[in-house]
C-alpha cells in the first residue's frame, strides 16, 4: 500500500472555527489529538455542502439497486479529474462496501442532483463530501430499519457489502431486502456520525480509476463513441470571423459537389450541414468554407503590443482589497520596487474537438454532451429555443478533457438546433479542429502591475497591484446568448460582458497574495477585450500568480535574501509555510551545472484551496528553448482522498502550466484569430516535455479536503521565470517564455540551429 | 461513388461500401463501430487516431484514404486485446501506471508505443520519447505514459 510521502503533521494553530469545522467531521468522540474535549464540548459548527444543502435527500446522492448494490448519484461530470473514483470510494467506505458494488452514475437532468458547473477544483469539496454525508446518513437509516424488521437492537447489528446481520451471524438482511422496493428519502441532517479515519480502506490511497481499464480495452465511453441507429453526422460551418455574416452560399453548388449532402440548414449565418456519412459532412463544410462568403466581422486590434492596448481599453474597476495606508511617504532607507506582467491569451486545447448527440422526438428534446454543466445548459437551451424546461433532457457523457469552458456547451446548442430542425433522427455534431482553435471561449489576456515598498530590513510594507482583465466566466449559466450558435441566428442575441459582476471573481483569483503585508491595495479592471473568452483552468490565478511569485523573487534579490526564506518570512500560516520549507529542502538538494537555474514559487489556490509549492530547474538550449525543464511539486490539499488522483492532476498540471508559459499565446490578426490549428498553436509535443521530478503530497486527514486540480498552474509560471532569470539574468514578465526573449539576437543569429 | 471494399483489421476480414476516398478514420469508426481511433484534428497533427499498419507502423488514419489500406493489415487499438479478453503488456502498462486522465490521446500513444515496441523490444526515453512525437495530450499525463512504454519493455 503507498504511502503519502508526509502523513505526520501535528495540528497547525489556527482559528478556533476552522477547528471546530474539521472536528465536527469526524466520528463525534474520536480522539483528535488530544483536544477532545474541546471538540465535545462545544457545539459542532460544521456545515453541510452546499451542494447536499441544495439537496438534502439521501436518494438524491445514494440509490440502493436489487442486486446488492448501491448507485451513487453526482451531479459533477468525468472529466478526466477522477470524480468518478472519489465518489464511489467515500460511498464505499461509510457503506463498508467493497468499490465494485458501488456504481456512478454521472451528471444528467432529473436523475442526479443539480450541482451546477464542474469547475473551480470544487468537485471534492461538494459532490465527494454530499455523497460521503449521504452515505453515512444511509448506513444509520438502513441499520435502524433492519433493527426494526429483525426486531433485535440496533447494536446488535453488524453492516459490510450490504449485508446487514446480526452479530450471531443467525439473520441477515441485503440492503435490498431492508428496503423493499423503496428509497431513503430522508434528509440529511447533522449531526452525522462518519466513520473513523484511521479505519478508512479506500480513502486516502491510491485507488485505480476503473474506466481506465475501459479506455485501453477501447469500450465506448466518451460522447464522441456514442452511435444510435439512423444518426446523422452534421458539420457547422462557422463564420470567417467574429461577427461576420454570411452573405452567400450556393446551396445547389455544394450539393452537386457534395452528393451525400443530405441538409444544408440555414438560419441567419449560423450554417448546419447533415449527412448520413460523417465524412460527406465533412467534405461539405470543408467547401463551404472555399465558398461561403462574409463580411468582414469584427477588425481585431493590431499595431501596439497588446499589453499597451489592453491597458487603454475602457474598464469596470473593481477594488479588491485595501487595508493600511499608502499616504506616508517612504522612511529613510526603504526602497520601492514596481514592475508590469502579461499573460496572453491562452486556449483550452481539449485534444477531441467538442461533440454532442441531440434527439428532438414527439417533442422532447434529448441532449448528450461533454457541457460542465447540465442543467444550467438545459435552461440555457429552453431559452434558445422557447422549449419548456420539461421537455429538455440533458446527459452529460465523458468528453476529450476540457480544462474550463471550452466549445462543450456550444457544440450541445449546435446539436439541439439542428436536431429540432430534423425531428425524429439523432443528430451528431462534430466541430472540426479549426472550429474549436478559432471559436472556443480563450482564457483573457491580462496586465498586471505591482510596486512594493520595502523597510531596510528587507520587510514589505506596501503592496499594490492593479489588474487589467477581460471576465473569465462567460458560461451560459441558463442564457442563451452565450451560447455561440444563438449569436449567428437570423435572430441574433448578443451577450453582456459581465466581467467586473463576475461571481467567480475570476480575474482576481489569487490578485491578493497570500503574505502578510500591512499596507495592502488590490484593484481590478475589466475590459472587454477583442476575443471571445470564459473560464480556463485555474482562471486568473495563474496569472496574478505568475505576477506575484515572480515580482516576489525580485524583491528577494533588492532585499539580498535568500527567496525561499523572504517568502518564510511574510507567510503566516503554518500549512503554507510547511509547504514552502518543503519545496526549499528540495531545491537545495538540487546540484546546478553551468548555465542552470533554479527557482521556485508558491501560492494557495484561490487564498483558501490547496498550497502548492512548484520547484523548476532550466537550461536554455542555445537557440533559447527552454529545454525539458525539471519539476517538482509539493502539494497540500487536506485530506487526501485519492492519493494519485492527486498526483496525475498535479503532474499534469505541472506540464500543461509549462506548455502555456514556455510556448503558447493565440495568435490574431485585424481578420481574426490566426491560431487554427496545432502548427499556428503549438503545445508541448513528447520531445519538449518536462521531466516530472517529484510530487510530494502533505496530507492532513483530519483538514477538509480542499479542491487541487488547478493549484500547479501559478506556481509552475512563476517558478520557471525565476529559473530562467537565474540561468540567464533575464527576468522575462511577459508570457510566454519565448526563446527571442531568453537569448540576445546576436547570440542568437551566431548560434547555428 | 461507393465501392464494396475489403479492410483487413484486426485479424479479420471486413467488407464494407464506402466511397474509396473516404479517410480510414471514418470507416474504423462508423462503418466498423471502433472506437479506439479518435478524431483530434484531422490534420495529421495530434495522433489521436493512429492505428497500426502491417503490425509494425503507427500512422494516423485521418487522412489515409481507405483505399490505400486495401493490401495492409490495420490494427487497431481493439486489435491489441488478445482473443481470449487478456490485455497487451501495454495496455496493462497503462492501467498499472494509471496513465490517462481524460484518456481521449490514449490510443495515440499506445499504438504508438505498440509499433515501437513491435521494432525494439527495449527502447530507451529518448526512443519513446521520439515515437510519441506525434501524439498531443492536453491532460499532460506525458511522463506516466514514458513510465508504462518503459514498464511494458521489461515484461
Ligand atoms: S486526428 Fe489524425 S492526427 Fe489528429
Ligand atoms: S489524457 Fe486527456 S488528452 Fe491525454
Amino acid at each position: 500500500m503507498p504511502q503519502p510521502s508526509f502523513l505526520v503533521f501535528s495540528l497547525p494553530p489556527t482559528s478556533r472555527r476552522d477547528f471546530l469545522k474539521n472536528a465536527g467531521c469526524l466520528t463525534i468522540g474520536f480522539a483528535l489529538l488530544g483536544l477532545a474535549t474541546e471538540a465535545t464540548g462545544g457545539p459542532l459548527a460544521d456545515e453541510l455542502p452546499g451542494s447536499l444543502q441544495d439537496n438534502p435527500r439521501i436518494n438524491a446522492w445514494l440509490e440502493v439497486l436489487s442486486d446488492g448494490r448501491v448507485r451513487v448519484l453526482t451531479g459533477k461530470i468525468e472529466l478526466g479529474q477522477g470524480i468518478r473514483t472519489a465518489v464511489q470510494q467515500v460511498a464505499a467506505e461509510e457503506l463498508d462496501m467493497s468499490l465494485n458494488k458501488v456504481e456512478v452514475a454521472l451528471a444528467e437532468t432529473d436523475r442526479t442532483p443539480d450541482e451546477r458547473y464542474t469547475a473551480g477544483s470544487a468537485s471534492i469539496e461538494q459532490s465527494a463530501m454530499s455523497v460521503r454525508y449521504a452515505a453515512a446518513a444511509a448506513r444509520q437509516k438502513l441499520l435502524t430499519l433492519a433493527a426494526q424488521k429483525l426486531g433485535t437492537k440496533l447494536t446488535q447489528l453488524t453492516l459490510a457489502d450490504g449485508l446487514i446481520q446480526t452479530k450471531d451471524k443467525k439473520r441477515q438482511l441485503t440492503f435490498a431486502q431492508v428496503l423493499n422496493g423503496a428509497q431513503l428519502t430522508d434528509e440529511v441532517r447533522l449531526p452525522i456520525k462518519l466513520k473513523p479515519k484511521n479505519q478508512y480502506r479506500y480513502v486516502g490511497k491510491a485507488v485505480h480509476r476503473q474506466e481506465i481499464e475501459r479506455m485501453v480495452r477501447a469500450e465506448e465511453w466518451y460522447v464522441q463513441d456514442l452511435r444510435f441507429p439512423n444518426m446523422l453526422h452534421a458539420r457547422v460551418l462557422r463564420p470567417a470571423n467574429y461577427e461576420s455574416k454570411l452573405v452567400k452560399l450556393d446551396e445547389a453548388e455544394l450539393k452537386r459537389l457534395v452528393p451525400g449532402l443530405l441538409k444544408v440548414h440555414i438560419d441567419g449565418s449560423f450554417v448546419g450541414l447533415l449527412a448520413e456519412q460523417e465524412y460527406h459532412a465533412k467534405l461539405a463544410q470543408d467547401y463551404a468554407k472555399l465558398h461561403a462568403q462574409w463580411t468582414p466581422g469584427r477588425t481585431l486590434p493590431t499595431g501596439q503590443p497588446l499589453p499597451d492596448y489592453l491597458r487603454k481599453l475602457p474598464n469596470t474597476p473593481k477594488p479588491v482589497a485595501n487595508q493600511g495606508s499608502f499616504d506616508t511617504p517612504p522612511a529613510a532607507g526603504a526602497t520601492t520596487l514596481q514592475a508590469s506582467y502579461f499573460k496572453p491569451y491562452l486556449m483550452h486545447g481539449s485534444i477531441g474537438p467538442s461533440c454532442a448527440v441531440a434527439l428532438f422526438d414527439q417533442g422532447k428534446l434529448h441532449v448528450w454532451t461533454h457541457s460542465q454543466g447540465v442543467y444550467p445548459l438545459r435552461e440555457s437551451l429552453a431559452d434558445l429555443l422557447k422549449l419548456p424546461m420539461e421537455t429538455i433532457h440533458v446527459k452529460g457523457v465523458p468528453g476529450s478533457g476540457c480544462y474550463g469552458h471550452n466549445g462543450a456547451d456550444d457544440a450541445a446548442a449546435d446539436a439541439a438546433l439542428l436536431a429540432v430542425a430534423t425531428p425524429g433522427r439523432h443528430v451528431r455534431v462534430q466541430w472540426a479542429r479549426e472550429d474549436e482553435h478559432a471559436w472556443e471561449p480563450y482564457g483573457s489576456a491580462m496586465v498586471i502591475d505591482i510596486s512594493a515598498r520595502l523597510d531596510p530590513s528587507g520587510r514589505i510594507t506596501h503592496w499594490q497591484q492593479q489588474v487589467w482583465t477581460d471576465t473569465h466566466s462567460s458560461r451560459p449559466n441558463g442564457q442563451a446568448d452565450k451560447l455561440l450558435p444563438t449569436q449567428y441566428l437570423a435572430q441574433p442575441r448578443m451577450p453582456k460582458n459581465d466581467g467586473a459582476a463576475d461571481f467567480s471573481a475570476g480575474g482576481y483569483r489569487n490578485a491578493e497574495p497570500l503574505y502578510v503585508v500591512p499596507n495592502l491595495k488590490v484593484d481590478a479592471y475589466f475590459f472587454e477585450g477583442p476575443l471571445r473568452v470564459s473560464a480556463l483552468r485555474s482562471l486568473g490565478a495563474y496569472a496574478n500568480v505568475f505576477a506575484i511569485e515572480s515580482f516576489m523573487d525580485e524583491l528577494a534579490e533588492k532585499a539580498k535574501q535568500d527567496p525561499w526564506e523572504f517568502r518564510l518570512a511574510h507567510l503566516q500560516d503554518e500549512r503554507a509555510k510547511a509547504v514552502v520549507r518543503k519545496a526549499q529542502e528540495i531545491a537545495s538538494q538540487q546540484q546546478l551545472a553551468e548555465g542552470e537555474g533554479l527557482g521556485g514559487a508558491f501560492a494557495q489556490y484561490k487564498n483558501k484551496a490547496a498550497y502548492v509549492a512548484v520547484v523548476a530547474k532550466v537550461r536554455i538550449k542555445e537557440e533559447g528553448t527552454v529545454y525539458r525543464p525539471q519539476l517538482w511539486a509539493v502539494i497540500d490539499s487536506g485530506e487526501v482522498i485519492n492519493l494519485d488522483g492527486i498526483k496525475n492532476q498535479t503532474e499534469g498540471g505541472l506540464i500543461q502550466a509549462a506548455s502555456w508559459t514556455t510556448t503558447e499565446e493565440v495568435v490574431f490578426d485585424a481578420h481574426g484569430v490566426r491560431s487554427r490549428q496545432w502548427e499556428s498553436y503549438p503545445i508541448y509535443r513528447f520531445d519538449e516535455v518536462p521531466y516530472i521530478m517529484g510530487v510530494t503530497v502533505l496530507d492532513y486527514p483530519n483538514k477538509p479536503p480542499l479542491g487541487a486540480g488547478e493549484a500547479a498552474q501559478g506556481p509552475t509560471a512563476a517558478a520557471l521565470a525565476n529559473a530562467v532569470y537565474r540561468a540567464t539574468g533575464k527576468r522575462v514578465r511577459e508570457l510566454p517564455l519565448r526563446p527571442e526573449k531568453l537569448v540576445d539576437e546576436p547570440e542568437r543569429r551566431q548560434q547555428p540551429g | 461513388m461507393e465501392a464494396d471494399l475489403t479492410l483487413h483489421v484486426n485479424g479479420q476480414p471486413h467488407a464494407v461500401r464506402v466511397d474509396p476516398a473516404t479517410p480510414l478514420l471514418y470507416v474504423l469508426r462508423n462503418q466498423l463501430a471502433l472506437n479506439g481511433p479518435k478524431f483530434g484534428c484531422g490534420l495529421q497533427q495530434c495522433g489521436a487516431c493512429m492505428v497500426v499498419l502491417n503490425g509494425n507502423l503507427a500512422w494516423p488514419s485521418c487522412q489515409l484514404p481507405v483505399s490505400e489500406v486495401l493490401h495492409m493489415t490495420v490494427t487497431t487499438l481493439e486489435g491489441l486485446t488478445r482473443p481470449d479478453g487478456s490485455l497487451h503488456p501495454l495496455q496493462q502498462a497503462f492501467i498499472d501506471e494509471q496513465v490517462p486522465q481524460c484518456g481521449y490521446c490514449l490510443n495515440g500513444m499506445v499504438m504508438c508505443g505498440a509499433a515501437l515496441l513491435a521494432q525494439d523490444a527495449k527502447p530507451n526515453e529518448e526512443e519513446i520519447r521520439n515515437s510519441l512525437y506525434r501524439v498531443l495530450c492536453r491532460c499532460s499525463v506525458h511522463s506516466r505514459a514514458i513510465k508504462a512504454i518503459k514498464r511494458a519493455s521489461e515484461v
